[in-house]
C-alpha cells in the first residue's frame, strides 16, 4: 500500500474538522480542483484553469509574481521593525541604529526591508515595461493597466515615505527637496506641501505623517489595488500570452 | 375604478418619481456628508499650532563679525555678512529646492551641496539651477545691542545695516 505518511494525510483530509475548513474534499476530478480554488478566499481571485502558455517563463518573466513577493517580504519585515522604531525626532535615528547594532536579527530585517524596497521598485518598473512592450495593456486589459499605474504610484509613495524614516541627513534633505518639488504644483502646491509635512519644514509632524502613510495608509491602498489587479487578470481572460485563441 | 387599465399607467410614473426623489435625497445627503467630511478632513490635517523654532534669531553683538566676514549659522539657516557697506543677513536656504547652502571661504562663494548652485556673498546666483538669488532677510539691532535676524521677513537686496 501507499506509505504511512500519505495514508495518514489522506485520512486527515477526510476528518470532519478538515472538511469544515476545506469543503471541497480530496478528490482529483476537475470539479474538485475547481472547487478547491473557488472555495478558497485567497485562491478564488485566480481562475480555476489557465492556459499552459501562460505558465511559460517568457510570457511574463514572472515579474508580477516577483513584485508581489517583494511586497510580502516588505510587510513581513516591516511589521517587526515597527516594534523597535519610534517615529519621533529624538528617537527615530537612534532606533534605526539600534536595529542595526543592538537588536538581535535587527540588521537582517532592516537590510531585507531596504533591499526588498529597492527590488520592488525595480521589479514593478520591469513588470510595466514587459507589459507595455508585449502590448498586454491592450483591450480587454486596459483597465488593469490603469490599476497597475496606480500600484506603481503607491509603490513610489511607499518608497518615498519610507525614505524619511531613518531620519538621517540623506532622509531629511531628500524629503526637503521632494516636498519643495511638490510645492511647484500650480496654485495648490504650497498647500499640499503644508498638509503633507504638517508644517512648513520637515519636522516632527512630517516624520509622524510619513510614518502613518508608510505603515498604514499606503499598504492598505496597495492591498486593495493588488486584490483588484489579480481579480481583473481572471476577469480579463487570464494572462496575456500573445496568441490568438485559435492557436492554442 | 372606472377604468382598470388606466390605474397602473398612472401609478407607475408616480412610483418611479418617488423612487427618483429618494435617490436624489440619498445622493444629496451623501454629497453634503462628503463635502462636510472634506472640510473636516482638511481642517484636521492643517495644524493650528506649530511647534517650529522661532523665525527670529539673536545673532549676538555686531562686533562679533569682523569687516568682510561671512558667518554661517546652519542651525538657523542664515548668513550674517559684514560687508564694506554694513551688515546684512542672507537666507542660507537654496532657492532651488530648499537645501542648506554652505559658505566656501576658499572660493569666496556660497555653495549648495545638493545640485551645485553657487552664489556670491550678496546672494547673486553665478552658477547652477537656482531660479532666484538668496533672500535678503530683515536685520535690526535689538534693545540690548544684539543683531536680530528674522528669517520669515525678506527685504529687498542691498539694504545694509550700519551698526
Amino acid at each position: 500500500m501507499a506509505n504511512p505518511i500519505e495514508a495518514y494525510v489522506n485520512g486527515l483530509r477526510e476528518t470532519r474538522w478538515w472538511r469544515s475548513v476545506f469543503r471541497s474534499g480530496s478528490g482529483a476530478t476537475n470539479l474538485h480542483r475547481s472547487l478547491a480554488v473557488q472555495q478558497n478566499i485567497f485562491m478564488h481571485l485566480f481562475s480555476v484553469k489557465m492556459r499552459r502558455a501562460a505558465l511559460n517563463f517568457n510570457v511574463t518573466w514572472y515579474l508580477g509574481t516577483l513584485s508581489l513577493t517583494t511586497f510580502i517580504i516588505l510587510v513581513a519585515t516591516g511589521i517587526p521593525l515597527m516594534l523597535y522604531y519610534h517615529p519621533s525626532v529624538p528617537q527615530a535615528y537612534a532606533d534605526m541604529k539600534d536595529l542595526q547594532f543592538v537588536v538581535s536579527a535587527g540588521v537582517f530585517l532592516r537590510n531585507l526591508h531596504r533591499w526588498s524596497a529597492h527590488a520592488m521598485v525595480l521589479l514593478v518598473f520591469a513588470h510595466m515595461f514587459k507589459v507595455f512592450y508585449r502590448g498586454a495593456y491592450r483591450p480587454p486589459r486596459e483597465f488593469n493597466w490603469v490599476i497597475g499605474v496606480a500600484l506603481l504610484l503607491v509603490t513610489l509613495f511607499l518608497s518615498y515615505t519610507g525614505y524619511l524614516l531613518p531620519w538621517d541627513q540623506l532622509a531629511f534633505w531628500a524629503i526637503t527637496v521632494g516636498s519643495n518639488i511638490l510645492s511647484a504644483v500650480p496654485v495648490l502646491g504650497q498647500k499640499i506641501r503644508f498638509l503633507m509635512l504638517g508644517g512648513n519644514t520637515v519636522n516632527a509632524n512630517a516624520l509622524l505623517r510619513f510614518y502613518v502613510l508608510h505603515c498604514v495608509i499606503l499598504p492598505l491602498i496597495a492591498f486593495l489595488f493588488i486584490g483588484i489587479h489579480f481579480w481583473r487578470i481572471r476577469k480579463d481572460g487570464g494572462l496575456y500570452t500573445g496568441r490568438s485563441k485559435s492557436n492554442e | 375604478m372606472p377604468d382598470e387599465k388606466d390605474t397602473p399607467n398612472i401609478q407607475a410614473p408616480t412610483r418611479s418619481t418617488r423612487r427618483e426623489s429618494f435617490v436624489k435625497l440619498g445622493l444629496g445627503s451623501m454629497a453634503i456628508a462628503g463635502a462636510g467630511a472634506s472640510v473636516f478632513g482638511y481642517e484636521f490635517l492643517s495644524p493650528n499650532v506649530l511647534y517650529e523654532p522661532s523665525p527670529i534669531t539673536n545673532a549676538g553683538k555686531p562686533d562679533r563679525y569682523p569687516q568682510g566676514s561671512v558667518t554661517a549659522d546652519p542651525k538657523n539657516g542664515i548668513y550674517v555678512v559684514h560687508g564694506p557697506q554694513g551688515f546684512y543677513a542672507l537666507s542660507a536656504i537654496c532657492t532651488h529646492l530648499g537645501c542648506l547652502t554652505t559658505w566656501a571661504p576658499e572660493q569666496g562663494l556660497i555653495a549648495c551641496p545638493c545640485h551645485g548652485s553657487k552664489f556670491t556673498p550678496e546672494g547673486i546666483k553665478i552658477e547652477g539651477p537656482a531660479p532666484r538669488p538668496l533672500a535678503w532677510l530683515k536685520v535690526w539691532v535689538g534693545e540690548d545691542g544684539d543683531l536680530m535676524v528674522d528669517r520669515s521677513a525678506t527685504v529687498p537686496a542691498k539694504q545694509f545695516l550700519r551698526a
